[in-house]
């Protein structure tokens, strides 16, 4: 996936990853706010987002009928859709697509469950790589205290209870957030990731985020080309 | 013993070395005759005393129905059905055929990766691509190909049905308004594809246009020798 190929799309595709208490939300959503004011073509798309395939994953987290490999697929099923109706469609017409999490969230929690990294990568072939991937990064601990802060029930999956890692969903949640971290940090030369210090304050982030985008993009070419 | 391998590596959680039993596939294309003969088999295991587990596609409890409406509707991608399907596979292949297999069964499959590779092929998937997705597949003992003319195929499809099926006439890719013509060349198609795997898959070819008796013999012969190779 080399990510300076000439592309054949007008398009610039911007993605966010990170662990979860990350803040990689609230950033990302921040720039769509701020993109959006200043009258650019922009989109905002989720990980895990599609109507169709939607249903299909409740039930199998419901009756925890997933193993790693369908649950990986399952979530590939939901990105094709999404990325061919969507996300592929506004590259050609011209936009900036902003994505909350792309395939490196599903190589790094993936591989964690056991699937082999090879054939993920080989799965998302079909997607672009992305112009740039901001990787939020901070001390496993912090991420954790900030998910963990309100003591919240966490959900099956989330918590990676379905790898057996500890029998308390807080204890099994910390062990496999570790382990996505690691995969994460084994990423960011693979694949070039853009690191922002998510220790720092949302502001201040915001304000690096927008900055490497300025450099990195040309925005101007996105202005809306025509009038409302 | 017969050891159990995968084409590329084993699921995430799956022990090849407890698996016993046998997986059988049965393919080609539609209208070959396929289900009839899978049933036959199985009725001729069970009689033998083997206990048989059937598989086929778009059976899994994980996303079956959704691909069935999905199927209905024809609004999805050809690579999000690809995925989909896939998805199917792996549900089976996990949930139905290793369990049956580590419990000793025959596991009769009616039709396996290969109908999935085909399909997408016809429709411009990467073969690299396929590859590594099915790269997990258990490579089955046997894999029988029921080979008919495209004569003996047009006649079944209409016994079988009294009218050509959306899918199977490949409509889906606007080969052209004519639901016949699009049929032939759509199988066409889809045969060229097969016998391009044939060899990579080690199919063993199977006259399928004789009478389903004979045919029915050849497939016990075959059976048979699969079962009495190294198993002790």
């Amino acid at each position: 996936m080399s990510g300076t190929a000439e592309r054949p799309y007008p398009g610039r595709l911007i993605a966010v990853e990170g662990l979860d208490g990350s803040g990689k939300s609230t950033q990302i959503h921040l720039l769509h706010q701020w993109l959006r004011a200043r009258g650019y073509r922009v989109f905002f798309s989720e990980w895990n987002s599609s109507v169709l395939v939607r249903e299909a994953t409740r039930k199998g987290k419901k009756r925890q009928l997933l193993t790693p490999t369908t649950f990986s697929l399952i979530h590939a099923t939901d990105f094709a859709d999404r990325y061919e109706r969507q996300i592929l469609p506004l590259l050609r017409a011209g936009y900036l697509v902003l994505c909350d999490r792309y395939v490196y969230t599903s190589f790094a929690r993936d591989a964690v469950r056991g699937c082999d990294g090879g054939w993920l990568r080989s799965l998302y072939r079909f997607a672009v790589p992305p112009d740039v991937v901001f990787f939020f990064r901070l001390p496993l601990e912090t991420a954790l205290g900030r998910i963990l802060e309100g003591r919240p029930k966490l959900k099956y999956f989330e918590a990676g209870m379905d790898l057996g890692l500890h029998p308390d969903p807080q204890e099994s949640f910390r062990i496999f957030q570790g382990r996505v971290l690691e995969q994460y940090l084994a990423m960011v030369p693979e694949f070039g990731f853009t690191e922002v210090d998510a220790t720092l304050s949302v502001h201040a982030q915001q304000k690096i985020v927008r900055g490497i985008l300025t450099e990195k993009v040309d925005l101007a070419f996105f202005h809306k080309r025509y009038a409302r | 013993m017969s050891g159990k391998r995968c084409y590329t590596h084993p699921p995430a959680g799956v022990d090849l070395a407890k698996l016993s039993g046998w997986l059988v596939v049965v393919e080609g294309p539609d209208s070959s005759g396929r289900s009839t003969h899978v049933s036959l088999l199985s009725q001729w295991l069970e009689e033998q005393g083997y206990a048989v587990a059937q598989v086929g596609l778009k059976r899994s409890t994980l996303v079956g129905p959704e691909l069935e409406r999905a199927k209905q509707g024809n609004v999805l991608s050809p690579r999000t059905m690809s995925l989909f399907y896939a998805t199917d596979f792996y549900d089976q292949l996990e949930n139905v055929i290793v369990p049956a297999l580590r419990a000793g069964f025959v596991v009769l499959a009616d039709r396996y990766i290969y109908t999935l590779m085909v399909r997408d092929l016809v429709r411009g998937a990467d073969p690299e691509w396929l590859r590594s997705l099915y790269g997990m597949a258990l490579v089955p003992d046997v894999v029988f190909y029921l080979s008919v003319s495209m004569a003996t195929q047009v006649e079944r499809t209409f016994e079988s049905r009294d009218q050509l099926d959306y899918w199977e006439s490949g409509m889906d890719l606007g080969l052209g308004r004519d639901w016949f013509q699009s049929f032939l060349v759509y199988q066409r198609r889809i045969r060229r594809e097969f016998q391009r795997l044939a060899g990579p898959y080690g199919f063993t070819v199977v006259n399928g246009n004789r009478t389903a008796q004979t045919i029915h013999r050849d497939l016990v012969e075959g059976v048979r020798r699969v079962l009495a190779s190294g198993r002790g």
